[in-house]
């Protein structure tokens, strides 16, 4: 079988062991700076709101959003009123939600990326299928960099995770960038606290 | 396939012809250069981007010394998660195994997303031929894929089209109104396109950045969220990867993806790093480790490093000769410096002109973020390939005399001679096109004495 032959001609022609570098010295002590956070999602094309609480998001969201016909809210608190019993299903269920408002763990100021994991969306393709996407995260939550954010998140505890850096987009024709690929056309995100 | 045919024709001569339009080899060559730029600026916000550069070169050269052991852990985990693992020595293999799966499912249409690994594999040809249709859902990949070329850019597939030519191309199979070349709108009109594709597919194939042995995970980078969109609407998922994505660790993609996407495109990251590691529920994963070649290129000290590749295209984008020849000009699945080093280990006669289109100047091995010895191998290569023979004759003819001439001095001094005679006396001898270094050269006045003989008369 290719699978022996494979581990054979790998053990034999493999270098010499070398020890792992000590990260140690690459993480950063303390918590990440929420403005750094805010600006970089807004280069990256999204926009960050800072609330006090979850009330803030209904007016917001009438206020930048039109032609919303299907929302799916992660949390009831999050817009009273968004669509329930959306789970069930392949996922294509989702095909026609204009907008998603979902949770994320924590966000890493160096590139504004956003950890968001099976647990809380339930539905893996919510996030990209949606037109839009919305995430909710604690100011408190912000790390400096992505060796804090693996620190903090530790072993795996989910099937599927993933960092969401502002919405989806393209460069392949010529290099002009556009907003709005396969995933979500944009991203807000709504920062407590 | 158009790229089958480019693996009779050499560097040269396919540069040669994309140089023949000189103001789109200019907008070529300075768009990579806007690219090389971003990463730029991106590498110099970071005040510790060597010492990741470093790191990152640390732990791939950890993998290549432990991949053994990584590769068992990793198959292990894995197959804990709820994935099947296979095993494919070689492209062949590779196809077969995929063909099966799909064959299994009874699809004969299905989504893919970027993965070079199956370029490499030639596997959309193969499944073709038996009669299954795969669409690329990468943007520039489909846009080649309509254009029915390979991509020449392992980041940017079709960094070599005008939008004209896109908006073209959509015109004929998308059905957009003719003479549109608006990028947005031409995204528009592909992401309507593909998501009736993602909707209606039952699998999907992915690539795979980086995958996890202590996890048995997989991450995978895009900016366009396909992969996701493929992956998780799809019943059977089917990661295609080298077994040279390994990492050992979760905590060292911190350091892989601080570095992968402010290399490729200078963006701090991508969009998207999703974490593949347990199938959904009623979902199968499978898992395809394919060799093709590397165990042996990890044999080779002076070579093995090329393995440590993250494909960020860094060294493209700041290539000299890249810039200004074109990824088709390489006729490997993998173009510029990095397939240079990697594609004689695939076939070195095939690929025997290819160390040489580079003129060493160092800069891909000043950009690589794991920090391969890149123009170093390229000039290793240069070496190998002419010890067994595989250099073009006119080449070897012409080192050889060289060689006959520099090793005997008085037949120097006489050739010296004779070829500033001829020079003076009869330039169009050597100013013709029989003559690879006149052309886009003049060649110099030829002195009237020799250095030895200037330096004969005034030593005092």
């Amino acid at each position: 079988m290719s699978r022996e032959a494979i581990l054979a001609a790998i053990k034999k022609n493999q270098p010499e062991y070398q020890a792992l570098p000590d990260l140690s010295g690459f993480g950063q002590a303390g918590p990440g700076d929420p403005a750094a956070f805010k600006k970089v999602v807004e280069t990256l094309g999204g926009q960050v709101y800072e609330i006090n609480s979850f009330a803030e998001i209904q007016p917001l969201v009438a206020e930048h959003y039109t032609d919303l016909k299907q929302v799916v809210a992660i949390k009831e608190e999050y817009l009273p009123g968004a669509a329930t019993q959306w789970q069930t299903g392949d996922g294509r269920q989702l095909e026609h939600v204009d907008l998603a408002i979902i949770p994320g763990q924590l966000g890493v100021a160096e590139n504004g990326a956003i950890w968001v994991t099976e647990s809380e969306i339930e539905v893996r393709v919510l996030p990209f299928i949606t037109q839009h996407l919305a995430i909710v995260i604690d100011s408190k939550s912000i790390l400096p960099t992505m060796h804090d954010a693996y620190a903090r998140i530790g072993a795996p505890s989910t099937g599927f995770s993933a960092f969401i850096a502002g919405p989806s987009k393209t460069a392949d024709i010529e290099q002009s960038l556009v907003l709005g690929a396969h995933g979500a056309k944009s991203l807000t995100v709504f920062m407590i606290g | 396939m158009e790229h089958e045919n480019h693996k009779h024709q050499e560097h040269a001569v396919l540069a040669d012809a994309f140089n023949q339009n000189e103001p789109r080899v200019d907008w070529h060559d300075e768009t990579l250069w806007w690219v090389r730029q971003k990463r730029d600026r991106m590498a110099w916000s970071i005040p510790e981007w060597e010492e990741l550069r470093e790191a990152a070169s640390q732990i791939k050269h950890n993998v290549l010394g432990n991949m053994h052991d990584y590769l068992l852990e990793f198959e292990k985990n894995a197959i804990a998660n709820g994935a099947v693992v296979h095993w494919a020595a070689d492209a062949a293999e590779h196809n077969k195994i995929v063909l099966q799966l799909l064959q299994e499912q009874g699809v004969k249409r299905m989504v893919k997303s970027k993965s070079m690994l199956t370029e490499e594999c030639h596997l959309n040809p193969y499944l073709a031929e038996h009669g299954i249709e795969v669409i690329d859902t990468d943007l520039g990949e489909r846009i080649v894929q309509l254009a029915k070329e390979p991509p020449s850019h392992i980041v940017l597939p079709c960094i070599h089209k005008k939008k004209e030519e896109i908006g073209d191309l959509f015109h004929e199979h998308l059905g957009t109104p003719a003479g549109n070349a608006d990028p947005k709108f031409l995204t528009a009109a592909a992401r309507q396109h593909l998501r009736k594709e993602f909707i209606q597919s039952r699998v999907a194939i992915t690539g795979v950045n980086f995958a996890v042995a202590e996890t048995g995970e997989m991450v995978v980078c895009t900016n366009e969220g396909n992969a996701d969109m493929g992956a998780h609407l799809a019943d059977v998922h089917i990661a295609c990867m080298g077994i040279e994505k390994l990492i050992p660790q979760r905590k060292h993609l911190g350091v892989f993806l601080r570095l992968l996407a402010r290399s490729a495109t200078g963006q701090p990251i991508t969009t998207y790093s999703s974490h593949f590691r347990k199938p959904k529920e009623g979902q199968q994963l499978h898992i395809v480790l394919v060799d093709n070649g590397r165990s042996r290129q990890l044999g080779r000290e002076d070579f093995r490093n090329s393995l440590k590749c993250i494909r960020c295209g860094a060294c493209m984008n700041t290539c000299p000769v890249y810039r200004r020849s074109g990824g088709h000009s390489y006729h490997n699945a993998i173009a510029g410096p990095i397939g240079s080093i990697l594609a004689p280990n695939l076939d070195m006669k095939d690929y025997a002109d290819l160390p040489f289109a580079s003129t060493l100047c160092g800069s891909c091995s000043n950009v690589c973020p794991v920090k391969i010895d890149i123009h170093q191998q390229l000039y290793k290569w240069r070496q190998v390939i002419t010890k067994e023979g595989y250099t073009k004759k006119t080449k070897a003819a012409g080192m050889h005399a060289m060689n006959i001439v520099l090793s005997k001095p008085g037949l120097y001094k006489t050739a010296g001679g004779v070829g500033r005679w001829v020079m003076r006396t009869f330039p169009a001898v050597v100013n013709n096109g029989m003559n690879p270094w006149y052309k886009q050269r003049e060649m110099p006045a030829p002195p009237k004495e020799s250095f030895a003989d200037w330096y004969k008369k005034n030593r005092k």
